[in-house]
């Protein structure tokens, strides 16, 4: 078990008039090597949660363990867990600032203070995992596309190899290609490293592809955590919470309320397919 | 009559360097010509990079033509002097709902654009109030815009344009940060302006469940137009529209693959009630 949540709590301003309860009582645990997928509405605690992950956040109560250590106890390393948990910020090309695209990912290995060969090579690996070819590692990160920035800043957080990769809402703004081609890297990245992926987002149709399991935020809780097929048939109450299912659980649904034998628990639409097919031969 | 003609439009990116020598020329838009006509609603739809926003741009005169001309209502957006009643005739509401409010009171941010038309002040609160109640946003006039949802703020910041009384709104990716209730929020907000107010409406997305009622898509590729005509012809054509980095919205993708696998479905569903209805029908027989 890599990461541990007991019952933790922030609020934000505690003890003044602006206090504001962010997240409450959350308590879960994330196997090394899993695909949770984090959904929630706008300012359900989403964000504030996965900032305790890495300790830019403390909580204001509670435990968190990571690989069996206590990360709140008074020696532990807070440096080197943020190396082991990568955490890319929304519009992270927004942070891109060195002259050229290879310059910008040494940047983290360098910071981790290893010497420059073993940064050059770190920088050179993570660039290739996110299909950063070698005719771009001189040019400037400017020039490029939002699709292609943006997989350079995730390769910033790559190069520092972390054990943990939590990537919030990282295909926000991109035309449908570039966010299958971003949804694919980290999915390529999950199966050949074994790396833990946490993905925050708001497509559902996206999620139920690649998540192992689901956890649902609503106003700072953490309502639903189980596989993508089982939160799905909750889409009921996944609408109250401002929430979705995805398109094909619909049509599903609504042939099952119509009479018709089928499986609702569908979420792509290869299921989709399959089932419906079944349907319509019998 | 049409609310906005563009006619041969080009766009030139010019880069230079120091010395002022031109370094590279990027086309942003190539050629392009198209008509809107008053009260309708227009999707464009494009990869990042094909020229979406540049064209957007154009229509309330924050970009110049390198060539070519854009007419809005009539006015050639080419002339400083058209300038500001293009402005009032086209507004324009962006991605990001917390880089277009100003003020620290939802009314305040609403009355600021028709403040700066010089509106004398009572007809403001008059524009106020019934912007507010056209986004369904009333009951927070009072609020804080801090303490909205991102689909709340959106709703504000398209209250702001509708209070300067544009018979037309360029949206450029109102969506892409909001969560799905935000989403529904923000695009039934705009259809009903453009149904009941007979506002004209250029939505630019990267969602395709969100143009399935428009009147007319456009597919934006290279500074080109590649397709144009009903979402229905549109998305009838899965392959080539995923050849421009697109998608289909997933219920239209599902009734292409059944099809493909000889379930006899009529071309391009694009709701999940149109889907159920055509499956209840086979079965029927």
């Amino acid at each position: 078990m890599q990461i541990i949540f007991d019952k933790v709590n922030y609020i934000y301003s505690d003890g003044t008039a602006f206090s504001r309860h962010a997240i409450k009582d959350i308590s879960f645990t994330i196997n090394k090597g899993e695909f949770i997928g984090l959904i929630g509405h706008t300012g359900s605690g989403k964000s504030t949660l996965i900032q305790h992950m890495n300790g830019l956040i403390k909580a204001t109560d509670g435990r968190i363990y990571f690989n069996g250590q206590d990360i709140y106890e008074k020696n532990y390393n807070l440096r080197s867990l943020r190396s082991k948990v990568g955490l890319v910020f929304q519009y992270p090309e927004h942070q891109l600032f060195e002259t050229t695209v290879f310059k910008d990912v040494v940047f983290g290995p360098a910071n981790l203070g290893l010497d420059k060969l073993e940064c050059e090579l770190r920088a050179y690996e993570a660039l290739k995992m996110v299909g950063i070819g070698d005719d771009l590692l001189d040019a400037s990160p400017f020039e490029l596309s939002g699709g292609q920035k943006r997989r350079v800043a995730i390769a910033g957080v790559l190069a520092m190899r972390p054990e943990v990769l939590i990537l919030d809402e990282p295909t926000a703004g991109l035309d449908p290609r570039g966010r299958d081609d971003i949804l694919e890297k980290i999915a390529y990245l999950h199966r050949e490293s074994g790396m833990t992926i946490i993905l925050v987002t708001h497509s559902m149709e996206d999620i139920a592809n690649y998540a192992d399991r689901l956890f649902v935020m609503n106003r700072g809780e953490l309502v639903m955590q189980d596989k993508a097929k089982a939160v799905f048939s909750h889409y009921k109450e996944l609408e109250k919470m401002h929430l979705a299912a995805p398109q094909v659980t619909y049509v599903m649904n609504a042939l099952r309320d119509q009479g018709f034998q089928v499986s609702t628990d569908a979420t792509t639409v290869e299921e989709a397919r399959k089932e419906l097919l079944g349907l319509l031969q019998r | 009559m049409e609310m906005i003609k563009v006619k041969d439009l080009s766009f030139e990116y010019i880069r230079r360097d120091e010395d002022g020598n031109v370094e590279s020329i990027n086309k942003a838009i190539d050629s392009i010509s198209l008509e809107v006509n008053k009260g309708d609603f227009i999707a464009v739809l494009g990869a990042n990079g094909s020229g979406k926003s540049t064209l957007a741009k154009h229509i309330n005169a924050i970009l110049y033509p390198t060539e070519g001309g854009v007419w809005v209502n009539g006015l050639n957006t080419a002339e400083d002097r058209n300038l500001w009643e293009i402005r009032q005739t086209a507004g324009m509401v962006f991605q990001n709902p917390d880089n277009q409010i100003i003020a620290t009171v939802v009314e305040e941010d609403v009355g600021f654009g028709p403040e700066n038309l010089g509106v004398p002040t009572e007809e403001i609160w008059e524009r106020v109030e019934q912007s507010l109640e056209a986004v369904g946003m009333l009951e927070f006039r009072n609020s804080s815009p801090n303490k909205l949802s991102g689909g709340q703020k959106q709703r504000v910041a398209i209250a702001g344009i509708m209070a300067m009384k544009p018979q037309c709104i360029v949206l450029d990716e109102p969506t892409a940060m909001l969560d799905p209730n935000g989403r529904k929020e923000v695009i039934a907000t705009v259809r009903e302006l453009n149904r009941r107010e007979n506002v004209t409406v250029i939505l630019i997305t990267h969602h395709m469940d969100e143009v399935i009622h428009a009147d007319k898509v456009f597919v934006m590729e290279r500074g080109r137009v590649m397709m144009e005509g009903t979402p229905r012809e549109i998305f009838s054509r899965v392959d080539e529209i995923k050849k421009y980095r697109l998608d289909v919205p997933q219920v239209t993708e599902l009734a292409y693959e059944l099809k493909k696998a000889g379930v006899d479905l009529p071309d391009g569903i694009l709701t999940v009630e149109e889907l159920v209805e055509a499956i209840k029908r086979i079965k029927s027989r």
